[in-house]
């Protein structure tokens, strides 16, 4: 079976049990948009956000309801130990990986297509102003984010504190993607905006993909073979 | 590239968990068309040979062949040719067992999928409930269902942790039937349980496994439950 045909085996799989359950999409909406919510009676006072909050509260609600999603997707492979059964199928192992990097991808996706409006209306943030610019800044960030997620999540698989260790890791070495993210984000949102340095940021973000990305695909197959 | 073999030889494998040793200098070699029966006390080390076998876990020291190959020059291909029903079974419950069937078949990359997933719903007795949900069958109903889809594939290595787990004695009966059709059909069956009477039925050859050493049950009279006290009494 070709790579590309397991990574889509794998993805509709995750895909077909998340549209039946639905349990990810809500929880981690739910989640997010609770985040979003409670920042605002902070930060915004009077009507008017301060500088750059909304920036930082949209990358804040993106990596904690990507932690939540990566840890929930994994513990799915771990109720009837299934891990197993795919590491066991004739099919490379970076198959496997980039299979479920790409169903929490798109599940992490659609929450954002729903934060970000939602960050936008309570903090005045003007998320039309580039939305291009905007897209790739969150799903090179959500990528780079998940990347690094999906390898942990399955490592930890059968660490019974797996839940308080996926962030304890994940969150150390995903700073620099989430830096990236909220400073391009708010070179958008700002009142004089500067796209230039957007554009920086999001060169910065392919960089941080490209990297981790190789990384993961390198250690996945040796790390899953213990 | 296609990998076939006849036997397979553990040759003085051992296994630690960090300071703890599961399985010490086992070797043994189990052969086509015969079922192999692993029996012990829980924690001797039977889980970790079937995980060695089946090339989820590396040996600490020696090594396993497939015939004329080991895991590392093979990769993936040899796993195609192994069919594993762990003691968790290994289906997602939110598939249908249809689903599930065809999931791991499109996995292994199999031709005439439906036809072959059609079958083994029927062997697993499942035919009327392929488009239910696996989270809603009992624990005897998963585990026929987890048995065909180890052997979806029609591996030559079936390595089968606990199978008899769950079911009633007529799919006990069954399971025993489609055992032998496979013994006769010139697969290799390597089991572990702990269900003497229902595996004496089928198993060719029989080895004791204890803290981590295995060795024959020993001939001679009686029923293999007997035979395998006085092994493991002989070798205290």
């Amino acid at each position: 079976m070709g790579f590309l045909q397991t990574v889509w085996t794998i993805a509709r799989k995750d895909l077909v049990i998340e549209a039946r359950s639905r349990e990810l999409a809500y929880t981690t909406l739910f989640f997010a948009v609770s985040v979003v919510l409670v920042f605002s009676f902070s930060f915004v006072v009077e009507g008017v956000a301060l500088t750059d909050a909304a920036a930082g509260i949209l990358w804040v609600g993106i990596a904690f309801s990507g932690t939540l999603a990566l840890g929930r997707t994994f513990e799915r492979e771990r109720q009837s130990d299934t891990l197993k059964a795919l590491l066991l199928s004739p099919v490379e192992r970076s198959a496997i990986y980039v299979g479920k990097l790409v169903g929490v991808l798109l599940l992490m996706l659609v929450v954002e297509a729903v934060v970000a409006p939602v960050v936008g209306l309570l903090f005045q943030a003007p998320i039309g102003r580039a939305p291009l610019l905007l897209a790739g800044l969150l799903v090179t960030g959500t990528l780079g984010f998940a990347a690094v997620g999906t390898l942990f999540a399955a490592m930890l698989i059968r660490a019974q504190s797996r839940d308080v260790l996926l962030p304890v890791l994940l969150y150390p070495i995903t700073v620099p993607l989430v830096i990236a993210g909220v400073r391009g984000t708010a070179a958008i949102f700002a009142a004089e905006p500067n796209l230039a340095v957007a554009q920086a940021w999001l060169s910065m973000l392919v960089f941080f993909d490209a990297v981790f990305l190789t990384l993961a695909l390198w250690v996945f197959g040796p790390v899953m073979g213990e | 590239m296609g990998v076939d073999f006849d036997t397979v030889y553990v040759d003085d494998v051992s296994r630690h968990y960090g300071r703890r040793r599961a399985l010490a200098h086992v070797t043994l070699e189990a052969r086509r068309g015969e079922v192999l029966g692993l029996f012990g006390p829980n924690g001797a080390g039977k889980s970790t040979l079937i995980s060695i076998l089946s090339t989820l876990l590396r040996p600490s020291g020696g090594g396993v062949r497939y015939g004329a190959h080991t895991v590392g020059d093979t990769g993936d291909a040899l796993r195609g040719q192994i069919g594993v029903l762990g003691h968790d079974l290994y289906l997602y419950g939110d598939l249908t067992a249809r689903e599930n069937l065809r999931f791991f078949g499109r996995l292994y990359g199999l031709d005439r999928l439906e036809a072959r997933v059609t079958d083994a719903l029927g062997r697993a007795r499942l035919s009327d409930r392929a488009d239910d949900r696996v989270g809603s069958f009992s624990r005897g109903l998963r585990q026929r269902l987890a048995f065909e889809r180890a052997l979806l594939h029609a591996p030559r290595l079936v390595l089968l942790d606990e199978p008899f787990t769950g079911l009633d004695d007529d799919s006990a009966q069954v399971l025993i039937e489609r055992l032998r059709t496979l013994r006769d059909a010139g697969h290799i069956v390597v089991m572990a349980t702990h269900d003497f009477d229902t595996a004496e039925a089928v198993v060719d050859r029989s080895l004791c496994v204890d803290r981590g050493r295995a060795w024959p049950v020993a001939d001679g009279a009686g029923t293999l439950r007997e035979r395998y006290r006085r092994t493991l009494a002989g070798r205290a």
